[in-house]
């Protein structure tokens, strides 16, 4: 009875792996190693990598330098619609994505809520590179900021109010006492947000379009070659695995480094 | 410092007036009592409901003038009862992080200039507190304020820390404010005493002037003394006599009626085999319950009594659990504190 308790246990383990790892194994298996790389120097790959490289890094700077700032308010202090404001954060991570795309267009788009506003002092957002930079932040961002506020409500309140008593105000203690304590958790959230946004596909892809070398970022080029180029479409798969890989990596080391902490400024001397 | 301020907290509001000079003042209380509210009111961590907080000539709240200081605009040095200090900071980072010139002298007088480049999780208890009160030194504050100095500490350690902060503290010279629970560590380090309960000062003064007239119940329980309760009458012969919950008759020459409380300090009980022919009117027989050495003296519990005499005595008389004794103090020595 036993015995066969275990045994079923074997078996729904190799199945839980074996599901999980051919897909991924079958990327790297289905062409020759040489192809792959040689199909990642090719125009439409690139032109892909260059985009999303470029949207993702503009995005991933607009959701760090707004999203700091926002999760330490929510972390630290307490006002009237806090609560819903957390709420709303979740929004887009139980959001499908083709409902954040359409969603984006009625706001954004020519003739959308602030469409008329927006072209009326010459700005077109709609099939733009700003359509995927605001589509990966709309996606990606909830993955910051949940763990941002997180890792802000693991500082030790006393630490804040220690400081502020030691002739700090709000901006330095935020910079030498809360910043430094909650790294290790906000380069944890921002690599999960930075492995979401590059991900990004169907909010993009209907928000942004999927013009090569403009708004075609790596998984929109996937689609486009999936019917003209098998193999590079693979390749570029191949790719994504592979930094999605490195980012999990990187993830799981990370709080094993918190004492090396990122954000270490050099004291500086108050007068 | 002058302090009058009202502190709404959840079950009770802190309410408290109070004029500190160059001195350390010990506020005991219960936890719970607002001892910690009352600090971080101070340092403008909490805001008062309304009041007056000055320190040195500087007000730093003033609910009726509108001023109301943040922290790092009132010069205090708080030291936190687990210390909080900054974890990714080393000992000097986290010393000169509010040091208003170097920080060589704070280290020094602290006597923790070798620990200069370790982190705080590799110290010990008493060297997190030194760093602590280094830290808030070299704020060079007007006001120094603790909360529960010694509490994180292990007992062992306490008795030595304990004389080492009054000294530091009288070296220092600071103005100080101190909160803790127990008893013992106010009168260690502070010279005057306020007792604080539910918010309210009950009673503020040297501790001597506690132990002989406490102005509660609470009062003498916390400065030792042993509390029966009974009834009181008038007797003719002009004492007055309280039977006790248990029965037991007992004078004292204090006035009193009805519900009392009757206050016995423990050295002011002389234990014996049998009632003997002395000027002790009262007599409380019972057995011993518990017998605790403290140094050259012994704590010997009979009945409701605490009894505190000489290790000698003791040991003449053969003291142990469970054999039976009579305690026996004056009507002199039996106060009467009024209601319960």
């Amino acid at each position: 009875m036993r015995r066969g308790f275990d045994l079923l246990l074997a078996v729904a383990g190799t199945l839980a792996l074996g599901f999980l790892l051919l897909p991924l194994l079958a990327l790297f298996l289905r062409v020759p190693p040489g192809t792959l790389v040689s199909e990642l120097g090719s125009r439409v790959v690139r032109d892909a990598l260059v985009v999303s490289l470029e949207t993702s890094a503009i995005a991933h700077a607009f959701i760090l330098a707004v999203g700091t700032p926002v999760a330490y308010l929510l972390a630290t202090k307490r006002f009237p619609g806090r609560e819903a404001l957390i709420g709303a954060i979740d929004l887009p991570l139980v959001l499908p994505p083709a409902v954040a795309g359409i969603a984006l267009l009625a706001a954004f788009g020519s003739r959308g809520l602030l469409g008329g506003t927006l072209s009326a002092f010459g700005f077109t957002v709609a099939f733009t590179q700003t359509a995927v930079v605001l589509a990966v932040i709309f996606v990606a961002s909830p993955f910051y900021l949940r763990q941002a506020i997180a890792s802000f409500q693991s500082v030790d309140p006393d630490l804040l109010a220690a400081a502020r008593t030691l002739g700090a105000g709000p901006l330095r203690t935020f910079r030498r006492v809360a910043l430094p304590l909650a790294a290790p958790g906000l380069a944890v959230g921002s690599s999960l947000a930075f492995a979401r946004g590059l991900g990004e596909f169907g909010a993009t892809i209907m928000f942004a379009g999927s013009l090569r070398g403009y708004t075609q970022t790596l998984p929109l080029a996937i689609y486009g070659q999936l019917d003209q180029d098998f193999d590079a479409a693979i390749a570029i798969g191949a790719l994504l695995v592979l930094v999605s890989v490195a980012i999990l990596v990187a993830v799981k080391l990370l709080p094993s480094w918190s004492s090396i902490s990122p954000f270490r400024f050099a004291p500086s001397r108050s007068s | 410092m002058e302090l009058d301020l009202t502190v709404p907290l959840r079950s009770f509001a802190l309410e408290l007036s109070l004029e500190t000079g160059a001195e350390t003042l010990a506020l005991v209380g219960p936890s719970g009592a607002g001892k910690t509210t009352l600090l971080r009111a101070i340092a403008g961590l909490v805001r008062p409901s309304r009041g007056r907080i000055s320190a040195g000539g500087e007000t730093w709240f003033d609910s009726e003038a509108g001023i109301d200081l943040p922290p790092e605009e009132r010069s205090v040095g708080l030291v936190f009862q687990d210390y909080a200090l900054f974890p990714h900071l080393s000992v000097e980072e986290n010393v000169r992080f509010g040091a208003r010139g170097p920080v060589e002298d704070a280290l020094e007088r602290l006597g923790i200039g070798a620990l200069a480049g370790t982190r705080p999780r590799e110290l010990s208890g008493g060297e997190r507190q030194r760093v602590a009160l280094a830290r808030a030194f070299a704020r060079e504050p007007k006001v120094l304020l603790l909360d529960e100095p010694l509490a994180a500490l292990d007992a062992p350690m306490r008795t030595g820390v304990r004389s080492y902060l009054r000294g530091l503290l009288r070296e220092l010279g600071l103005p100080t404010l101190l909160v803790t629970h127990d008893y013992a560590d106010a009168v260690a380090l502070a010279g005057r005493v306020g007792v604080l309960v539910d918010g309210r000062l009950v009673q503020l003064g040297t501790p001597k002037e506690l132990l002989t007239a406490p102005a509660t119940t609470f009062v003498a329980d916390l400065v030792g003394g042993n509390l029966l309760f009974g009834r009181a009458e008038r007797r003719e012969d002009g004492l007055t006599e309280v039977e006790l919950d248990d029965g037991t008759r007992v004078l004292s020459t204090d006035e009193g009626s009805g519900d009392v409380a009757l206050l016995v300090y423990p050295w002011e009980i002389t234990l014996a085999h049998t009632a003997g022919d002395d000027s002790s009117r009262n007599h409380v027989h019972g057995t011993v319950e518990e017998l605790v050495a403290l140094g050259n003296r012994v704590r010997v519990r009979v009945g409701p009594l605490t009894a505190e005499v000489t290790a000698a005595s003791a040991e003449r008389l053969g003291l142990r659990v469970g054999e039976p004794v009579v305690a026996s103090f004056k009507a002199t020595g039996a106060r009467v504190l009024g209601s319960r």
